[in-house]
Formats: C-alpha cells, sequence, structure tokens
C-alpha cells in the first residue's frame, strides 16, 4: 500500500519545503513530498512539514482539505482504510515510519492519537487508561499499572475527578471528562507525539478551556500537533500554523505570524473568514 | 339451487350492487362542483359500500346456515316414523344415518343397507326443504342488504370512511389470526396438561428421574409401570442442545463472525454471508439424515477405539454436533451484527493504541459486541432445545441420565413425537403427558426468547 522513494537514502530537503520548515533545528518528525491518495483520487499533494518537541503545531484549513488525513499518515492509521496510498517519506526521528521493517505497533505507541469525537473503550475508567500499558507490556506488576494509571490521569487533569470511581465505565463521564480520559489514554503508554484531530470539536466551552489548559501544561513533554477549525484556538494554542488548502500545504510558520502577518492570500482569506 | 350457483347468485347481486350504485354516486357529480352538497367520496367507494353490504350479510348468513343445517335436518329425519327402527345408539345408527344422508345427496350409487334406504327419501326432503329455505333467505338478505345501503348514498354520504373501516378490520382480523392460534394452543396445551396432571403430581413429572411411559392396557400386563419423571428428558435436552451443540455452534459462529467482519476481502465476504445464511435454511430433516447416516456411525466407532464400550450408534454426541453445525449460520449472523454495530471510533481507538487486529478483537469489539453476542446465543438455545428433526433421528430413544456423550439420550422433542405417533387413546396418561412436555418446552424457550430479546434490545440501545 506505500510506495516509497529512496527508503534508506535521507533526502536532502528540497528548497521549497526547507521555506516551509522554518525555524526547526530539532524536528521530531519530518515530512518530505508526501502524497495521499484514496483510490484514483489525490487528498495530500506534495506536503512537506517538520514537527517539533518544543512547539505545538496546529493544522487549519476549510473543510475536506486533507487535515485529517495527513494527521493520519503521520502514525499510519491511514493503514486501516483499504484504498488509501501514502508515498513520500515520512520519519519519526530520522527513522523511516513506512519503511518495510517498520513495526506499526510500535509506531503508534510513540505517536498516539486523540479523535474528534472521544471514544473511550465501553470499559472501566481504569481498564481504559490500562488498554495501552496493558498491550504493550509496560507494567509487570499491578502496582506499576496503578501508577501508571494515576499518573496518566494527572496529567490529563481528570484524576481528581475520577479517582474515586475507576471502576465507574467510561463512558459514563461527560463528553469533555470523556476527551481527557482518551488523552489520558493516549499518554499512558509515553509517546513522544500526540496528534489530536479536532479534540475540543465535540465540547462546550469550558470543557474546551480544560482541554486547552492540558495541551499547555503537556507542551515540551510530547511534540503536539492539534487539527482545529477554530482560528482562536489555533492561536491559542499552538506556536506553529499550518495553513492546508485543497490538499496542499499553503503556508507553514509561527503561529504569530500566520495570524498578524500572513505572506499568502488565500491564508489571509481564511484566517480572516473569507471562505471556509 | 346447489350452494356453488347461490354463492355465484350473491356475487352477482353484489357486482350489480356495485355498479348500480357507482352509477349514482357519480350522478351526484353531474351537479357541478357546487351544484349540490359537495361529493364527500368517490363513487367507487360508494359502489364497494353497497356491494358490500350487499354480499356480506347474505354470505355470513349462508356460512351460519350450512353449519347449523345438518343438525336439524338429522333432527327431522330422526322424527319421521322410518327412522323408529334404527338401532337406538352407536357406530351402527351413525353409520346408517351418514349412508341415508349419501344417498339422499346422490353420493353413493345404492343402498348398502336396506334402513338406509329406507331413511333416503326422508333425508332428500328434508335437504331440499332446508336448502330452498336458505335460498331463499340469502336472496331476501342480500337485496335488504343491497337496498338498505343504496338509499343511504347521498353526495355526503363518507363511503369511502366505511369502506377504510372495513379494510382496516379485514387486516386486523388477518393479523389477529396468528395471535389467536397461538394463544387457542397454548389453552389446549394447558388444558391437556392439568388433564395429565389428574394422573401424574406436578413434582413427580418435573423432578422424578425415571421415565417409562408405557401404562398397562390391560391389568396382568408386565413391564408396563408408567413412570413420568421427565428429569432425565430435560437433561437429554440440555446436554444436546444446550451443551454439547453450543460446544460447536458458539466457537465456530464466532470465528466465522470474526473473520467475516475484520479480516475477509469485501468480495470474500460478499458470498460467503450469504452462503452462511442460505445454510441456515437447510430443513433439518437433511441434517437428521446427515446426522444418523454419518455422524452417528463415525461417533461409535470412534467411542470404541478409545475403549468405550457403551457407545450406541445413537449418541447424545451425534446428534448434538450436527445440531452444532447446523446452528452456526444462527450465531455467527447475530455475532456479525452485534460486532459490525461497535461504533469504528472503538476500533479505530484501538489501533490507534497500537494494539493489533487480534488484540482489538478480543479486547475491544468482542467485549462492547458481548451482549449482542450473549442474545444471539439465548435464540439458538431456544431454537436448538425445540429443534426436532435430529434428535429423533440420531439421539435414541432411552431416557438415560448420563453425561456420557456416547451414550444415547433422548430429549423432550423426541418423546413427544413417540408418544404421539401410532395409535393412541387420546386421554391415557401417556399421550396426556406429551402435552405436559410441550408446555414445559413452550415455557423455557419462550423465557429464554424474551431474556435474549431483551438483552440484544439494550444493547442495540447502548450504541444509538
Ligand atoms: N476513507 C476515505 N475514502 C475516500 N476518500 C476519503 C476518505 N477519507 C477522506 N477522504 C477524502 O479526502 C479528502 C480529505 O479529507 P479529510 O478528512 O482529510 O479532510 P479534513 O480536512 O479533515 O476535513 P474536515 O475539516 O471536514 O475534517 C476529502 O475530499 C475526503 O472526501
Ligand atoms: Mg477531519
Amino acid at each position: 500500500m506505500t510506495d516509497i522513494a529512496t527508503p534508506n537514502a535521507f533526502v536532502a530537503p528540497d528548497p521549497a519545503s526547507t521555506a516551509h520548515a522554518t525555524g526547526i533545528s530539532d524536528p521530531k518528525m519530518t515530512a518530505r513530498n508526501v502524497n495521499v491518495f484514496y483510490g484514483a483520487k489525490q487528498a495530500i499533494n506534495d506536503v512537506s512539514i517538520d514537527v517539533d518537541m518544543d512547539n505545538v503545531t496546529a493544522f487549519i484549513g476549510p473543510s475536506g482539505c486533507g487535515k485529517s488525513t495527513f494527521l493520519r499518515t503521520l502514525n499510519r492509521m491511514n493503514d486501516t482504510v483499504a484504498s488509501a496510498r501514502v508515498s513520500g517519506e515520512i520519519r519519526l526521528d530520522g527513522e523511516d515510519i513506512y519503511a518495510s521493517d517498520m513495526d506499526v505497533v510500535q509506531l503508534r505507541a510513540r505517536v498516539g492519537m486523540v479523535f474528534q469525537k472521544p471514544n473511550p473503550f465501553p470499559k472501566s475508567i481504569f481498564e481504559n487508561v490500562a488498554y495501552g500499558p496493558r498491550i504493550h507490556g509496560l507494567a509487570a506488576a499491578k502496582s506499576e499499572l496503578d501508577a501508571i494509571v494515576e499518573k496518566s490521569l494527572r496529567r490529563a487533569g481528570l484524576w481528581d475527578e475520577v479517582k474515586d470511581r475507576l471502576s465507574d465505565s467510561g463512558t459514563a463521564l461527560s463528553g469533555g471528562q470523556q476527551q481527557r480520559l482518551c488523552i489520558a489514554r493516549a499518554i499512558a503508554v509515553d509517546p513522544e507525539v500526540i496528534l489530536m484531530d479536532e479534540p475540543c470539536s465535540a465540547l462546550d466551552p469550558i470543557a474546551t478551556a480544560k482541554i486547552e489548559e492540558l495541551i499547555h501544561e503537556l507542551r515540551g513533554r510530547y511534540a503536539m500537533v492539534i487539527v482545529t477549525h477554530n482560528m482562536q484556538q489555533a492561536a491559542r494554542v499552538s506556536q506553529k500554523t499550518a495553513f492546508f488548502h485543497l490538499g496542499h500545504l499553503v503556508e507553514y510558520g509561527d503561529t504569530s505570524d500566520i495570524f498578524t502577518n500572513p505572506r499568502e492570500e488565500r491564508t489571509k482569506d481564511y484566517i480572516t473568514g473569507r471562505y471556509g | 339451487m346447489s350452494s356453488t350457483a347461490l354463492l355465484f347468485l350473491v356475487l352477482g347481486l353484489g357486482l350489480m350492487a356495485w355498479i348500480a350504485a357507482r352509477t349514482r354516486a357519480a350522478a351526484f357529480a353531474d351537479g357541478g362542483p357546487r351544484g349540490g352538497a359537495t361529493r364527500h367520496s368517490l363513487p367507487m367507494y360508494h359502489g364497494w359500500y353497497v356491494a358490500l353490504w350487499a354480499v356480506l350479510p347474505a354470505l355470513l348468513f349462508l356460512g351460519v346456515w350450512s353449519a347449523v343445517t345438518p343438525g336439524l335436518i338429522n333432527g327431522a329425519v330422526l322424527a319421521t316414523p322410518e327412522a323408529a327402527a334404527l338401532p337406538a345408539f352407536g357406530m351402527e345408527r351413525t353409520a346408517i344415518l351418514v349412508e341415508a344422508r349419501q344417498l339422499a345427496t346422490g353420493q353413493l350409487p345404492g343402498a348398502f343397507n336396506p334402513q338406509a334406504q329406507a331413511l333416503a327419501p326422508a333425508f332428500e326432503a328434508e335437504i331440499g326443504k332446508y336448502r330452498l329455505i336458505g335460498t331463499v333467505l340469502a336472496l331476501v338478505l342480500a337485496f335488504a342488504g343491497g337496498a338498505y345501503a343504496f338509499t343511504r348514498i347521498r353526495p355526503d354520504f363518507r363511503a369511502r370512511t366505511r369502506v377504510e373501516r372495513l379494510v382496516m378490520a379485514v387486516l386486523l382480523g388477518a393479523s389477529l389470526i396468528a395471535i389467536l392460534t397461538t394463544i387457542g394452543i397454548v389453552a389446549s396445551l394447558l388444558f391437556e396438561s392439568i388433564r395429565f396432571f389428574s394422573f401424574v403430581s406436578p413434582s413427580e413429572f418435573l423432578f422424578g428421574t425415571q421415565w417409562s411411559p408405557q401404562t398397562a392396557i390391560r391389568a396382568d400386563q408386565v413391564g408396563s409401570s408408567g413412570a413420568f419423571g421427565a428429569i432425565p428428558l430435560f437433561w437429554g435436552t440440555i446436554f444436546i442442545g444446550a451443551i454439547i451443540a453450543m460446544l460447536v455452534a458458539i466457537p465456530l459462529g464466532l470465528m466465522s463472525a470474526i473473520y467475516l467482519t475484520q479480516y475477509a476481502a469485501p468480495n470474500v465476504r460478499k458470498w460467503m454471508k450469504p452462503i452462511l445464511e442460505v445454510l441456515a435454511g437447510v430443513p433439518t430433516v437433511v441434517y437428521g439424515y446427515f446426522a444418523a447416516l454419518t455422524v452417528a456411525p463415525a461417533v461409535r466407532d470412534l467411542g470404541v477405539s478409545i475403549g468405550i464400550s457403551s457407545a450406541s450408534s445413537e449418541s447424545a454426541l451425534a446428534a448434538g454436533l450436527v445440531m452444532g453445525v447446523m446452528i452456526i449460520p444462527f450465531v455467527s449472523s447475530m455475532a456479525d451484527d452485534s460486532i459490525a454495530a461497535v461504533p469504528s471510533a472503538m476500533r479505530d481507538g484501538s489501533y490507534a493504541m497500537g494494539a493489533t487486529s487480534s488484540e482489538t478483537i478480543r479486547k475491544v469489539l468482542l467485549p462492547a459486541a458481548l451482549p449482542g453476542v450473549v442474545g444471539g446465543v439465548m435464540l439458538a438455545v431456544s431454537r436448538a432445545i425445540g429443534e426436532t428433526m435430529i434428535v429423533v433421528m440420531a439421539a435414541g430413544l432411552a431416557a438415560n441420565l448420563t453425561a456420557n456423550p456416547f451414550a444415547s439420550v433422548t430429549t423432550v422433542t423426541t418423546q413427544i413425537v413417540q408418544l404421539l405417533t401410532g395409535d393412541q387413546e387420546f386421554d391415557s396418561a401417556k399421550t396426556l403427558a406429551a402435552f405436559a412436555l410441550g408446555l414445559v418446552l413452550f415455557i423455557v424457550t419462550l423465557l429464554l426468547n424474551i431474556v435474549a430479546l431483551r438483552v440484544v434490545k439494550k444493547y442495540r440501545e447502548a450504541y444509538e
């Protein structure tokens, strides 16, 4: 399903993509000339981008422009879509994630994902968080597992709300709590990158504020990419912003620059609400 | 006039009524859009309204009439002097009456019994008389009904509403038939079971461990103790239908559902799922052959080869295995539905955590689908324990209380068949026992179905 040009040679970034990857010296993930097809239809066209640990990266763009598609190539979730095909090169710490010897299970443990709609498993809160550590064998003893669950829930800012009812079903929580539970679940396997696809779009403003606060707190510990339709949110939580349009990466740079002083006409139109 | 001719005559009257009424109603419309009162219903509905009034009362009367006249005719014939010579009671008297009637209606060419010959003219006269009365009354009713309805036709008469109401009543009646029949069956089961329990106490029936339904016909008969402890039958039913069959059907059905929903390529699924579903429609007697002729001998040979001397050619194992195979499509299609109903977000969530397909299935999909699967299994059990053909052909008749799968056991359904086939007195404990068994079976499967459907429904709601 993948076809990767020269998997071993680390391609020197071409001038165009260097321009996009401005200011990032030590990237966690690098994407070069990535194309994604669904059957014959091309959803992503020649996208190159860098993601690093110190900055939260926001993907913005009109609906259907390919933000989710591109995000899902970063942990190979598109593998689960039969018609999807990816070309180009994506590296995690210099390692080609589409190489044939790449273990998808390991990759997804390192690159976690939070979805648009909270999707806790129909299990207890504890079991939801313990799911990843269990399948990856991260805890040898029950006490270790307890510690991991507590740490993850604390980091996700949920511990105080649920510590007395860890055995209740995860699906019985409120929407905002469920989304934080999903974040806790993702960080329980101690990933290096967390991908979030519109994590707040199903939540009310207060729950959204909590998630945004959480993103602030987690910054630096994990490289984070967030897809959002909310310009204010992008401005609030991210330091880097990428604007996608019709499968192309139109502009990528510091969030402050993109929002105050976009280089491209299309970016300006979008963030000023002229279309979308 | 023969009854067929009468029927056609009444229908003909109905047709005429339809035409007449329709024409009359159509004439209202000619008064212009507001040339009188506005017409409420289309002319056609007026036609139907009058036609139904002409036909239905007459037909109803004919139905009732033909049900009561034979009794009246018999009574009248018996009152004649010729009938005084008849034997007073019993089969002979009935036989003569039947013969005389057949002579009278021309169904017999000649008399066999002279007494019947003598009665024939009386019969003929009475039949003729009643038929004439019936015909006249039916025609009068048809005319009267039609005329009454015809006079009601007015532009503002709500013929459509009335015809629709009748249509609804007919549809309601049709749907009630199934329900009423079931109620009737249950009532008869209950009634006969109560009679049975006047012979055998319920506790003996439900908890006794000895089953040997041969009751003595003559007092001196040997070996006919008549024991009605149904525990061995209940055990045999559970052993075959709920244990052995499910040991086969649950794992295989689940695995095939998992394969079909999670692994099979779309075009494999496209032909494999219908095939599985067609299997569910194979007549059970075909499975029965297979059980009796192929599986049962193989199971016996297997039993003998591993040193079980009691291995019988009718075994619980053979019947259970085949029944399990029969149930596979049932379990797999229920499980398939339940797994497919688990939101794909759940699956994605698990994959995104780095879980493999089999981990995702085991730890997320199956637990989430479990209530639906359990419901499906319960429905399957209820089908298995009510299944008759396979066990009749392969399980045997010996009411053994054994856990040895190579031994012959018997089931509730097998015994019901056994008790009711052949020449039986209809009021002996032996035949009545079949009704009590049927009642128990009915109650158990009903409960299973109710619980299963509730479980499945609850589960569906959880994801809506
Ligand atoms: N599974 C799929 N099969 C075929 N086409 C798809 C599939 N998923 C997405 N697409 C198409 O790819 C394009 C990009 O979709 P994608 O979901 O990435 O957009 P998006 O930017 O995330 O939009 P939104 O903001 O609405 O979530 C769209 O045209 C979409 O129709
Ligand atoms: Mg999207």
